[in-house]
């Protein structure tokens, strides 16, 4: 092969075929689209039928979806829908749920501590850690930025 | 050069034969274009055992079982047995054989691991080492995914370069004398590692491509056949991607093997129905085409001449989360129906 390894990853660049944009960003959006608008029928359901205010209907959702993400996955629904649905349904709380659930599932032959309870964290692992400290950096901002803006921000 | 050597990669085997080849698969690879060919379907991905590991290690020694049977001998009568598999520390062959009680030696050459196991079983065998060698290899889905990706019901998309790791078995036996009728292994090249420095473990077939093309140029070279000498030529999991590039960079040299190539990695699945890609993949992949499809066809007479080129990605999850490039590989056998 006449190629140095620069030019060959070039050539093989030009040989792999892409996925498709515009089909993957449509899919993202109506699957990923059709879940929160569950999320937000829960929401209603929780705020005008079962009178919590609009605070703990919000709780309330975030715990039922991360029931429905949990339960879709256990019953090998949630894997096809993603393969559908990709961005779709990674960025939802039902993505998530997916994340700590699957590796649950898979890694429990290893055992409840080393297998299930460890591996539990391997995929949504790095996700709670920089989400957690991303959270503390931004609420040092905030608060120092309250002394500027008198509180008011 | 003298004796056996054609060259340096090449060396000529003489009085070897196959006696027999056995091929275990999943439901997917039977639903797919050669699925009458295998000897053994798995009623489902566990195959009556706990974890899909155990089941991968059952299917390896189903697979030595079935070609010993085939080949009219017993267990006793296996000098050697040559394993190896994806799974870290070649698990599926080091449990899946340990009650059979034949020497072993482990082997590995990540998905090139069939021609491997063959290429050395045959080099001991025509050397007089050995009557009667196994060489056998497999791949799982479910333990393969679990091992160098996701679990299996985290949901992703996977990329169109991707391959499917086949879930399969395969066992060869080679033996010494050779009559007519008989499949005999003719050449063995041995193939060099050779990396350019692709990074994406999700284009494999892209990443081995190299490789091929390295081991099959050596072998032309070294033995001084034609493409037009084989009435095929097989690579193992190149996939639509790395054959491609394959037959392509070949061409360049004047070598034309597109009229009689194929790769079991498109063979194998129906890329259109079955949603696998670029192809399939693993240890199983060759090894099931191999030993449950092409030797068969070899033996009716309508293969006569055959060169089957594993082809091994030499990556781990280690080296693909620090940033390494994939080392490809890849080993190649003559095998010759002898008619006269």
């Amino acid at each position: 092969m006449k190629y140095t390894k620069q030019e060959y990853q070039e050539y093989l660049e030009k040989k792999s075929p892409n996925s498709s944009l515009i089909k993957d960003v449509l899919a993202a959006f109506l699957v990923g689209g059709a879940i929160c608008v569950v999320g937000q029928a829960i929401f209603c359901i929780y705020k005008n039928f079962g009178g919590l205010s609009d605070d703990t209907a919000k709780t309330a959702v975030s715990i039922t979806m991360i029931f429905l993400g949990a339960f879709l996955t256990g019953t090998d629904v949630y894997g096809r829908l993603a393969k559908f649905g990709g961005g779709g349904t990674l960025v939802p709380i039902t993505g998530f749920a997916n994340a700590i659930v699957s590796p649950a599932m898979e890694f429990k032959r290893e055992g409840y501590v080393m297998g299930l309870a460890a591996k539990m964290f391997s995929i949504a692992g790095p996700v709670l850690v920089y989400g957690i400290c991303a959270s503390a950096a931004i609420g040092v901002i905030y608060y120092i930025c309250g002394f500027f803006t008198g509180g008011a921000l | 050069m003298s004796g056996r050597k054609c060259g340096k990669q090449t060396v000529k085997i003489d009085n070897v034969r196959v006696a027999a080849s056995a091929a275990i698969v999943g439901n997917k690879e039977a639903e797919g274009p050669l699925g009458e060919f295998f000897d053994i379907t798995l009623p489902d991905s566990e195959w009556n055992e706990t974890t899909w590991e155990k089941t991968e290690a059952k299917m390896q020694r189903e697979a030595v079982r079935l070609a010993v049977v085939k080949a009219n001998r017993r267990l006793d009568d296996i000098d050697r047995v040559l394993a190896g598999d994806l799974l870290n520390q070649c698990i599926s062959a080091g449990f899946g054989l340990r009650e059979l009680e034949i020497p072993f030696y482990g082997i590995y050459g990540a998905c090139s691991t069939m021609i491997e196991g063959i290429s050395i079983g045959s080099m001991l065998v025509c050397g007089g080492f050995a009557e009667s060698v196994a060489a056998v290899t497999s791949s799982h889905f479910c333990t393969a995914e679990r091992q160098y990706r996701n679990p299996l019901e985290y949901g992703g998309q996977r990329t169109p370069t991707a391959q499917w790791t086949v879930t399969g078995a395969a066992s060869a036996v080679l033996e010494s004398g050779v009559s007519v009728g008989d499949i005999a292994v003719t050449h063995i090249t041995a193939g060099k590692i050779v990396d350019m420095g692709v990074k994406d473990a999700n284009n494999m077939g892209g990443a081995m491509a190299p490789a091929a093309y390295d081991t099959i140029t050596a072998h032309f070279k070294e033995t001084g056949f034609k493409p037009s000498d084989y009435d095929m030529i097989v690579t193992g999991d190149l996939g639509s991607v790395g054959a491609d590039i394959l037959v392509e960079q070949l061409k360049a040299d004047g070598i034309d093997i597109s009229k009689n190539y194929n790769d079991c990695g498109c063979m194998i699945y129906d890329a259109e129905k079955q949603d696998v890609h670029a192809g399939g993949s693993g240890c199983g992949c060759i090894g099931s085409v191999l030993c449950g499809y092409l030797l068969k066809e070899m033996r009716k007479g309508r293969i006569k001449s055959l060169l089957a080129v594993g082809t091994g990605a030499l990556l781990s999850q280690t080296s693909t989360l620090q940033g390494e490039t994939v080392p490809g590989i890849a080993h190649a056998a003559t095998f010759r129906m002898i008619d006269k």
